[in-house]
Parts: structure tokens; sequence; C-alpha cells
């Protein structure tokens, strides 16, 4: 995990230090509660609803919306949703929507500018938008929001715009009770249990006895909110069947990663013939970029009108698979789809330490599943420590 | 700004259904804007005016599909400082492109009653085939508002934002799910350049390519994967890549590769 501390201690305040907190159960038939709740407390509740044969996040006004008494069903380059035999709000693993949508949206404008009679006038765009309290935010989705903070917020040069909308939003954490095919959060320490950075978290119980939550608070902001719901004294038998949850996606972990000595792996194979393979495959669509909860990469894009008077400032989610992405004076730097995707797995899986000292993967295993033609990192990682050429290949800017 | 005073616009049209152009005046809430900061010089489609050239900036839309078209189109470069082609009939050959497929005179014979008053070329071919151009911008039909975009770039002289990544990229800036991995719908988005804003995967259908090539199209990856996972035979895929700009020469080469001949029965 990221240390959120020391980015508290760095001025932001996004997440409050964990505090041991308190546990308690919440019946489903209470359940309802919690939003009125939420919704009293200022909150706009962002969560998991069906949507075009998927579960994506989006805002919810009742529990209702929620998606429930569905699954799905994962692998590579397939997404099909199917039905639970039970009534479980949370019984899917993660879906092509990740919370990076609302902390750092697809798309947003930065300032406008009105031609003055001195030069132009600047409006800076400040983020007036709703407090949002997430629903359901998995282990692997905190791992990866703690990852894009450290991006954003980490280091001399604080993001304003990320900032702003990270600390005004409540973070409700599910445990994962089910992991998909395309799942290894396990293999990346992020999952399937929410260790910190939330607010609340939940673990979603049933069996013949009823459905219920057992509730764990994680801040302050959390206790708020807990203290405020009809909450049951949880036993030492309700925290026996949450952990029995847990266990259960952990057993079903559909795929895995060794990341055994895979930073210096991906570092002495740069000129690996596998890439080549991977390439003839690859679309460079984007895809993976877009659907990963830690990608920030971002362009931006100067507008004016006709009248010369107005222009504006976006800033919008960009992808090293562009060709605009490395174009600079004379062409791109990335020409080929080869160098695109060692670029992408290896600043994933390896730069991203020396860059920011932990790994750019969490294990949610969306880049699988939303690839169109089902590339698979965790195969990819496995064929190139197959053909690992055991030394420092060299000369990596000889090609692109 | 680039001009002193406002740059003179033409619209000239080649073999092509008006679409494209008809954008233009299609841009409604803009158009006053538009023709604030042009001045319109020749658009037979909105004025009967017409100011001889000069022109500071040419729209040309259609391709090129007479012996005629091709001294036309010669003469608006000469006349064009800056020539800008629209649409896919202008950027690939357009739909009719499909002719340079197969034997034109078996066509005119069957087609027309008096086939000897037809004079064309045995192709369909984009606009930058026979003269240089400044500007591609694609789509059938184009997006109205990138043609503001363009005419506002070459207005104040800056570079025009238009993207040539693949739609995937602005159907997931949308926050539509892939229909690809969650339908099963057999979809061109990985391999088609941007514009439409994801038009038809909004509505959970699969792209249709309209808009062309994007800049690096893995064309055999996603014939690949159309033929092993959604069932898709080869006769469709050749379908799929002859649409409007089937005589791109991504999709055309993807195409051939799957038009085996048939055997005459």
């Amino acid at each position: 995990m990221v240390d959120t501390k020391t980015l508290v201690e760095k001025g932001s305040k996004t997440q409050e230090k964990k505090t041991p907190g308190a546990v308690g159960l919440l019946e489903r038939g209470a359940f309802d509660q919690l939003f009125q709740v939420l919704q009293a407390q200022g909150y706009t509740i962002v969560g998991p609803t069906v949507r075009e044969g998927v579960i994506l996040y989006d805002e919810l006004e009742s529990p209702d919306e929620l998606p429930i008494g569905w699954t799905d069903e994962q692998e590579a380059g397939t997404y099909r949703m199917q039905k639970r035999e039970d009534e479980a709000l949370f019984g899917y693993t993660v879906g092509p929507h990740s919370w990076k949508r609302f902390l750092f949206p697809p798309k947003h404008r930065l300032f406008r500018a009105t031609r003055g009679k001195d030069g132009f006038d600047i409006e800076e765009d400040k983020y007036d938008g709703p407090n949002y309290a997430f629903l359901g935010v998995r282990a692997c989705e905190l791992q990866a929001m703690a990852i894009q903070d450290n991006v954003f917020l980490g280091g001399d040069h604080v993001d304003p715009h990320y900032r702003s909308r990270r600390e005004s939003a409540l973070i409700i954490a599910v445990n994962c009770g089910k992991a998909g095919q395309t799942c290894f959060c396990s293999s990346m320490g992020s999952g399937p249990k929410a260790g910190t950075g939330f607010d609340l978290a939940l673990t979603e119980l049933i069996s013949k006895d009823g459905h219920a939550f057992l509730l764990e608070v994680g801040s302050k902001k959390g206790n708020k909110i807990f203290k405020k719901l009809p909450i049951e004294k949880a036993g030492k038998k309700e925290q026996k069947a949450a952990d029995a949850v847990v266990a259960e996606a952990e057993a079903q972990m559909g795929r895995q990663l060794d990341t055994e000595g895979l930073k210096d792996l991906l570092y002495r194979n740069y000129q690996n013939p596998h890439w080549e393979e991977v390439a003839e495959k690859c679309l460079s669509c984007a895809n993976c970029t877009m659907v990963c909860p830690t990608c920030f990469c971002s362009t931006v894009e100067e507008m004016t009108d006709l009248s010369g008077d107005h222009a504006e400032r976006w800033r919008r989610w960009d992808s090293c698979f562009t060709m605009d992405f490395t174009y600079i004076h004379g062409g791109s730097v990335r020409q080929s789809t080869r160098a695109r995707y060692r670029q992408w797995m290896t600043h994933k899986l390896a730069t991203w330490f020396d860059q920011f000292g932990t790994s750019g993967c969490v294990g949610c295993g969306r880049c699988i599943t939303w690839c169109p033609v089902g590339i698979d990192l965790t195969e990819e990682a496995r064929a190139l420590r197959a053909s690992d050429q055991g030394e420092l290949q060299t000369g990596m800017q000889a090609e692109a | 700004m680039g001009f002193k005073r406002n740059p003179k616009l033409a619209v000239w049209k080649f073999a092509s259904c008006d679409g494209c152009q008809l954008s233009l005046l299609d841009c409604e809430d803009e158009l006053l804007d538009v023709v604030g900061a042009v001045d319109i010089a020749y658009f037979p489609e909105a004025s009967r005016e017409y100011v001889k050239g000069p022109y500071d900036v040419s729209l040309v839309e259609g391709s090129i599909t007479t012996a005629h078209d091709i001294k036309r189109i010669k003469r608006i470069r000469k006349e064009s400082k800056f020539l800008i082609t629209i649409g896919a009939c202008a950027t690939s050959g357009g739909i009719q492109a499909l002719k340079n497929y197969k034997n034109v005179e078996d066509f005119i014979s069957i087609v027309y009653a008096r086939p000897d008053y037809i004079d064309t070329l045995d192709t369909s071919t984009p606009i930058g085939d026979h003269i240089p151009v400044d500007f591609e911008l694609r789509g059938c039909p184009i997006n109205k508002m990138q043609l503001v975009e363009v005419i506002s770039a070459f207005v104040f002289g800056r570079k025009p934002n238009v993207p040539h990544h693949s739609v995937c990229l602005e159907c997931k800036l949308k926050g539509n799910p892939c229909v690809m991995v969650a339908h099963g719908t057999p979809c061109m988005g990985p391999i088609t350049h941007a514009g439409c804003d994801a038009l038809c995967t909004a509505y959970n259908r699969g792209c249709f390519g309209c808009y062309g090539p994007m800049e690096t199209p893995n064309t055999s990856s996603l014939s690949r994967r159309w033929q092993e996972h959604l069932n898709v035979s080869s006769d469709d895929l050749v379908r799929a890549f002859r649409g409007f700009n089937t005589y791109a020469e991504a999709f055309r080469k993807e195409s051939e590769a799957h038009d085996r001949p048939r055997q005459e029965v």
C-alpha cells in the first residue's frame, strides 16, 4: 500500500490516518438508511448500477439501483453479466469504469480566456461539483486511488483539480466475496480485503440465516455516518463469516502475476523478440489505458472560437498508445506498436517503482477483460520470463 | 489573427452526396460566426453568388471519377492557397470506390440505357491522389464541430485539434462500455479514426468505420478476433472493410485478404 500518511503530512487531507475502527452489523432491511444518512449529509452517492449490459459506476438515488442479484463473468476480451442465485448487492467484481472517472474526469476545462483591452483575462475553473460518496470501492481500487494520490498529490506539484475532488469524497469500500477470472489482486498485494484508505468498509454476509453487512469504520468521517445507522453488535460469528467471504474471493483468483524480480526482468528484456508477437495482436486502440484505474496521462487542448475573442484550455485523458503522445519535432518517438506496448507494460510494472516507489498495477484485471483482442498482461509477463535472455539488452533507443 | 481581411472561402463538389458540404449549413448555432469569420466566395449549395478566385481556402468534397474532374481539381488547386478535403469521398474515394474492384464496363452496360453517354474513369480515387492537399478531414459525413474547428484553426493560423487515434479513445472518454467485449458485437472502433464522438457505440451498435483507418490500424488482428471469437465469416469481413472508406489503403488490403474468388455455380 502507498503510505497515505506521508501525503497527509505534505498538506493533503485526502485520507485521515486510520484509527482502529468500530465494527457493527447493518441488516439488509436497514441498508436504505445508509443512503438516507449519506444524502442528509449532502453527499451525492456514486455506485455500481446496471447499464448497457455491464455493471458500471454512476450517480445513484436509491439502493434499488444497485446491481441486485447480478454478477459478471469475465475472461480476456469478454465480459458478460449473469444472474446470481441470491439477492446480493455487491456480488460482482469490477466493471469497465473506475473511480478515476470522478476524481480525474475524462475531460475538464482548466480555464477560459477572454480578450480584453490589454491582452487576455483568464478565468480559472475551480471544482464546484458535488461531494461524492463512492459506494462499493474494491480493495484493488483503494490501492489505485492511493497510487493516483501519489501521482497527483505527492511531490512538489499538487494537482488542484484532483485534490479538490479527492478531499471532498467519502470512500465506502466493499470487501470482495468473489474474484473474477481476470482478477489478480492477491499477486499485487492489493486485495481482496480492504486494508486502509477507506472511511467505511462493508462485507456482505448472505446465508440462510439472513442478509446483512459487517461495517468497519476507517476514519472519523466514516464514524460520523456509522453512528447515525441502526447498527447491531457484531460478534465473533459475524467476523468469522466476513473472513470466510474474503477467503472465498482469494481462492477464486483467476489470474496470477509472478512479481519476483519482475522489474529487473523487464529492464533487461527491452530487445526480447516477444514484444514483436504482442505487437502483432495489439490494436494500439488505447482501451487498456482508458480502463486502467492508475493510468494518469492526459493531454491539454486549446480551443478558440471563430471570433478570436474567447479561448479555452481543456485537459483530457490521453494514452501512451497514440502517436501524438510522443510527438516531438520531426515525428513520434515510439513509432511501432511494439515500442508502445513495451512502454506501457514496462512503465506499469517496472519504471513506476523508480518514479513513484510502487508498482503501477493493482491486479484489477480490467486491461485483460477490456482488451478487444484479449491481450493478457499476466500472460505477457509469463512469456517474457520464459524467454528471458538473462542479461541487459541495450540499444532500446535505436529502434522504435 | 492570421488575416487582415476575412479570408475568402470556396466550397467545391466532386463525386459525392453533398452531405459533407451540407454540414457547413448544418452548423446552425455556429453558422453566423463562420460567415462572420470568412467571406464565402463560392458555395453553390448556399448561394448563387460567385466570386472569382484566387481563394484563401477551398473545401473540397467528393472523389475523382472522370477525366474532367482531374482537370478541374488541378485548376482549383492553382486558385487555392489552402486546400482542405472533407469527407470519406474526398479523402479515400468514398463508397463509389467499390467500382475499383470490378470491371466498370460491366456496370455501365447493365445500368444505363445508353452506355455511350457515360464517360467515366475505371476508378474512384481520393483528391490527394491527384493534387497536394493541405489537410484532410475524415468522416462520412464529417463532424460539423470538427469542420468549425478546422476553419477556426485556419483563420487563426494554428494547428487543427483533430486527433488521429482510434474511436475507442473517444468512446471510453464518453464512458461507453465496449460493445465488442460486453456484447460480442463486431466493432471497427479499434482500427477506425476518431472524430464521430463514438456515435454508434453510444447506441450499442458496432462502429462502421465511417472515418476510415486510424493512424496505426492493426486490421489483421481485429479480423482474426472477429473470425475466431465472434463467428464473423470471410464474406462479412469483406463487407465490413468495403464500406465508405473501402479504398483507404489499410481497409482495401484487409478486404482483399479475405476476398477469395468464388466458384461459379
